[in-house]
């Protein structure tokens, strides 16, 4: 008996792709243009300083943290932001009643979800490529770090989404928990720069570790070893994606 | 074999609201049948139970023999549902809504089939604009286009004609009944009972979450009196065990307020209107004002809903 449906999951996929492809000027293009900015504003106000402990020029260092940055962020938009629209447009229910299982959904929303955030990095970057002279020393590093991160993110995303009754508690979650987690994980600055307690701060949180081991794909150096991480990271992947399935597959929060 | 089995449904929501309590009911395939119950009965608890978007508390449900809440997947290919509620997606346009829809339900869209719905559903005009422009009314017809796009064997429709106007709904109910002719089984839920009248060959009847009855619609239009006699009083009426006994023939019931009384009149020359009229001048005196009009369906909901009539009309 015929009870998986790829055709459905990757009709959902294709949907959540063209949903942030049509609204491109606010998933794309602002999230990129936001970087550069922070780029412009960082560039000046340090000018050709380099970063200490690493020997790397602070734009360089800068270019590759941001692009992580963008990526983690926008996967969680994509997938939390989807998820509540669809709560509060009762469009919702159309993913309940289809013949899809919580893999299949899951997996669609997630794939999406790494899809918006390549293309935001890709553009981000492809914009600065005449300006920075960006190495790329470990390309797997690279990807394995860019794919896992928007994975997680999009799964927390999509926990949020789940957990959230409307747009402001989607608002809520972004503004305190996912923009200062991602500020704060070392994208303008390396951790040895900072006091004691603020090292020993960095160090607990997970992005930190995402974005120091994809800017070290690129630059070949960082805070962390992101070698030994890797194994951690794909554990982190596999939870998130486990709680993601359970959670819809027992329809929380959205079946009474 | 029947289209579906219901068996002691039950569900009580988390705030403790009891919404279904054993509910057991079949649909022969090919039927169009009819589920009426007041506001809060539990149609749409029943159907969202079906639509897997609410959970079930208990029983068991067969779709053209296959369980439901083991079989989902199987099941959920033979049924189109359409909710109550009106949902869109203001991203898309109505086709790209049909085409996204017929493939979360593993089906290649159909653009043959999907235009005859637009037209059916007088949305052709309407294919390409964003749904957000779309009126009230369109949406709904959107969402039954959406029930009906993997071509369904089972189509349930949860008050697809609220807020449609009189000569849509016509249409509506010509495609559904040409839909049923070919094979479609159809069960729906309205509060026009003049439609359902009309349209179902099958009716059940839930109130307070429980199933009062569930019959062929011509043997519950059997009950139905002739015509009704209504009495006016200046005090309210409170109708007693006993009363209800020597008026039992009558099948007595009293408005809101119990200042209008309402007696059934068979024709069958046993309760005539003199002699009903006699037995409630004896009971509770002489009426202000009095009438005779014909019943229909609603009288019959009414009296087994044991709601209570408003105005005579
Ligand atoms: N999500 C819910 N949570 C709690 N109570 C609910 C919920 N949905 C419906 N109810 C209650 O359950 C009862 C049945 O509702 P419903 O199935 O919508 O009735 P109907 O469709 O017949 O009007 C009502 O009393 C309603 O208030
Ligand atoms: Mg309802």
């Amino acid at each position: 008996m015929k009870t998986s449906n790829l055709l459905g999951a990757q009709t959902l996929f294709k949907r959540e792709v063209r949903r942030f492809l049509k609204v491109n000027m606010q998933t794309i293009v602002t999230p990129a243009l936001t970087a550069i900015l922070y780029l412009l504003v960082f560039r000046y106000a340090l000018g050709d300083r380099q970063v200490p402990g690493i020997g790397i020029d602070y734009f360089t260092f800068l270019v590759p943290g941001l692009a992580m940055m963008a990526m983690l962020q926008n996967a969680f938009a994509n997938t939390s932001s989807s998820m509540i629209m669809g709560k509060v447009m009762g469009m919702q229910i159309y993913l309940l009643m289809a013949p899809l299982s919580a893999m299949e959904v899951v997996a669609a929303f997630l794939l999406a979800a790494v899809v918006r955030a390549v293309v935001v990095a890709v553009v981000f970057l492809l914009v600065l490529v005449p300006f920075v002279d960006l190495t790329i020393i470990h390309p797997w590093l690279i990807i394995l770090y860019g794919v896992c991160g928007s994975l997680i993110m999009g799964g927390l995303g999509l926990l949020a989404g789940m957990w959230a009754k409307d747009f402001d508690n989607i608002a809520m979650v972004t503004n305190f928990i996912i923009l200062p987690l991602t500020f704060l994980s070392g994208v303008f600055y390396s951790v040895s720069q900072l006091p004691e307690l603020w090292q020993r701060v960095n160090y607990a949180n997970p992005f930190f570790y995402l974005i120091d081991g994809f800017r070290y794909g690129f630059l070949g150096v960082g805070d962390t070893d992101p070698f030994a991480s890797v194994g951690i990271v794909l554990l982190t992947v596999a939870l998130v994606f486990a709680s993601c399935w359970y959670l819809w597959r027992i329809g929380w929060r959205m079946k009474d | 074999m029947t289209a579906l089995e219901i068996h002691g449904l039950s569900k009580t929501y988390g705030n403790g609201k009891i919404a279904l309590q054993d509910v057991s009911l079949s649909v022969a395939k090919g039927s169009f049948y009819a589920l009426l119950g007041p506001n809060g009965a539990g149609k749409s608890t029943l159907i969202n139970i079906l639509a897997d978007t609410v959970r079930s508390g208990g029983g068991s449900v067969r779709l053209f023999g296959h369980d439901l809440f083991t079989d989902r997947s199987w099941c959920k290919r033979r049924m189109g549902v359409v909710p109550q509620e009106i949902a869109f997606d203001p991203f898309f346009t109505p086709r790209e809504v049909l085409h996204f829809t017929s493939g979360l339900f593993g089906k290649k869209a159909d653009d043959a089939w999907i235009d005859e719905l637009f037209d059916r559903l007088e949305l052709s005009q309407h294919t390409s604009k964003n749904t957000r422009q779309l009126s009230g009314g369109m949406r709904r017809r959107l969402l039954v286009a959406q029930a009906l796009v993997h071509r369904p064997e089972l189509v349930i429709l949860d008050e697809p004609t609220a807020g449609v106007d009189v000569e849509l709904r016509r249409r509506l109910w010509s495609f559904m009944r040409e839909l049923n002719a070919k094979g479609t089984t159809i069960l729906l839920t309205t509060h026009y009972l003049d439609e359902a009248e009309e349209l179902c060959d099958q009716v059940a009847i839930i109130n307070h979450g429980k199933l009062l009855t569930a019959q062929p619609m011509a043997d519950l239009m059997r009950q139905v009196a002739s015509s009704c006699l209504w009495l006016r009083y200046q005090q309210t009426i409170e109708l007693s065990p006993a009363d209800h006994e020597i008026l039992a023939q009558y099948a007595p019931r009293t408005d809101a307020q119990g200042l209008y009384l309402q007696l059934g009149l068979q024709d069958d020359g046993q309760s005539t209107f003199h002699q009903a009229y006699q037995a409630a001048v004896d009971r509770f005196g002489p009426p202000l004002d009095a009438g005779v009009r014909k019943e229909d369906l609603e009288d019959v909901f009414l009296r087994l809903t044991a709601r209570q009539v408003g105005e005579a009309k």
